[in-house]
């Protein structure tokens, strides 16, 4: 399968196969007005299978929820049919309202308009810990 | 001066948040308030404090109050949800926000966990956490430790038993990482099979400085080796069936015959109130520090206001 190459945006390759689409969702993509390609399965000479986003004419997106889901992807930056920066991802140390606590004894279950905030614990093990709660999840 | 001075302003919401310097700078004070009440009457004159309990402990905010009155100061609050205007809807952030428009110091204590924080994070004026559900209560661990330093000369190298319930019991928690923080602490954890300390306790010890443990089932096996025995209760509602309670819960409890082995200068501690896991005769014993465990709250909770109102003299 062939996707045309973007004059400007941004590819992000390497995503796990199978979770582009939660990729997507992640990122706060508008697929009603953006113009984006999702390249599902597609061969990768590193991974066997891999997922690829390309998003036309935008730059400017918060890639910090993207590391809890794949800290393996890359992300091409593009300008004028050139490659200006490639950034690896990594787990961010702190995310806020991308999931919410299950802890139902957590005070984030009761008090209207708060963040959901988790803190990373070890990135080896990829463990977060609720703000509030301390309640341990993995993304 | 330094280390007090330091606590200015700040808020206490779990036992870490303090400093072992900063402890003990703490501790240092509270032992003095408690040798002569009567020259710390004026230290928070002209002040308020304001204990918001949403969910009622008639012990711990009245060792609040008291505080605060013996310091000069002032209390205001309320004492369950019912007779807030947490009944009526309003948000934790929005009534600390409004108390911190009167009061210089908001004591809370809520039943969900983490809600100490949210009271922080919308608070003007400091913010101690009096429990927050089955988080945390570190005025409960400054106390102990303060209890234990006042009646030990010390708290690295101590032989610490906990025994009862160990798995649900947030006192004995947050007393054992507290405790692992210090020089070669060696733990006994003493408890019925069910109620063991849970995992991530284990891994507070093992991360501690120097400490080890034992687990064992027996009190009786182990009393003799402690500089300090931590009483909890052991609750009916915690045993799947009736007859496991009933065959464990006299192994936990403490009476005067169980006493005998222990060493003459080991001392019993209790977070109170009591129901039946110490037996009314241990009172009398002079190893039985539960009720000056109790008074230490209060002193110990005077140098803590003291030290967040940024009044605390050296
Ligand atoms: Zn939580």
């Amino acid at each position: 399968m062939e996707v045309n190459e973007i004059e400007n945006g941004i590819v992000i390759d390497h995503i796990k196969a199978g979770t582009g689409l939660k990729a997507l969702s992640y990122l706060g993509i508008d697929t009603r007005t953006d113009t984006v390609a999702l390249i599902m399965n597609a061969q990768s000479s590193k991974h066997g299978r891999k997922d690829i986003i390309k998003i036309e004419n935008l730059l400017d997106i918060d890639l910090a929820s993207l590391g809890l889901l794949d800290c393996g992807a890359t992300v091409n930056y593009i300008e004028g049919g050139e490659l200006v920066k490639k950034v690896k991802l990594a787990l961010p140390e702190r995310v806020t309202d991308v999931i919410k606590c299950k802890n139902p004894r957590c005070v984030t279950s009761v008090e209207p308009a708060i963040q959901h905030v988790f803190l990373l614990v070890d990135p080896e093990t990829e463990e977060y810990r609720c703000e509030y709660c301390d309640e341990t999840v993995r993304f | 001066m330094g280390e007090l001075e330091n606590l200015k302003g700040r808020n206490l919401l779990e036992p870490g948040d303090f400093t072992v310097a900063e402890q003990k700078a703490l501790f240092d004070l509270a032992d003095k308030i408690a040798d002569s009440p009567g020259a710390y009457q004026d230290t928070a004159k002209g002040r308020l404090l304001a204990a918001l309990f949403f969910e009622p402990s008639t012990r711990t905010r009245l060792s609040f109050e008291s505080a605060m009155l013996r310091l000069g100061g002032q209390a205001i609050g309320f004492s369950e949800a019912q007779s807030s205007s947490a009944a009526k809807g309003e948000s934790i952030a929005d009534t600390v926000r409004t108390v911190g428009c009167y009061a210089d110091l908001t004591v809370i204590r809520h039943p969900k966990e983490g809600s100490c924080r949210v009271a922080a994070q919308a608070s003007d004026v400091p913010v101690i956490n009096a429990g927050d559900g089955g988080h945390h209560h570190p005025t409960q661990t400054l106390t102990d430790l303060m209890t234990i330093r006042r009646e030990k000369g010390r708290l690295d190298r101590l032989r610490v038993g906990l025994c009862g319930d160990l798995k649900f019991g947030r006192t004995v928690h947050s007393l054992i990482k507290a405790m692992s923080a210090y020089d070669g602490t060696g733990f006994y954890l003493i408890s019925p099979e069910e109620l063991r300390v849970p995992s991530y306790v284990i891994r507070d010890i093992e991360a501690g400085n120097g400490s080890t443990y034992v687990e064992t089932r027996s009190l009786g096996g182990a009393i003799d080796r402690l500089d300090i025995l931590y009483m909890t209760r052991v609750q009916r509602e915690r045993f799947f069936n009736e007859e496991d309670y009933i065959r464990l819960k006299d192994s936990y409890i403490l009476d005067a015959m169980k006493m005998r082995p222990a060493r003459a200068d080991m001392i019993v501690m209790h977070p109170l109130p009591r129901v039946n896991e110490i037996a009314a005769e241990v009172d009398k014993d002079p190893r039985a520090v539960y009720f000056k465990q109790a008074k230490n709250g209060m002193y110990v909770r005077m140098a803590l206001i003291s030290a967040l109102l940024g009044e605390a003299q050296e």
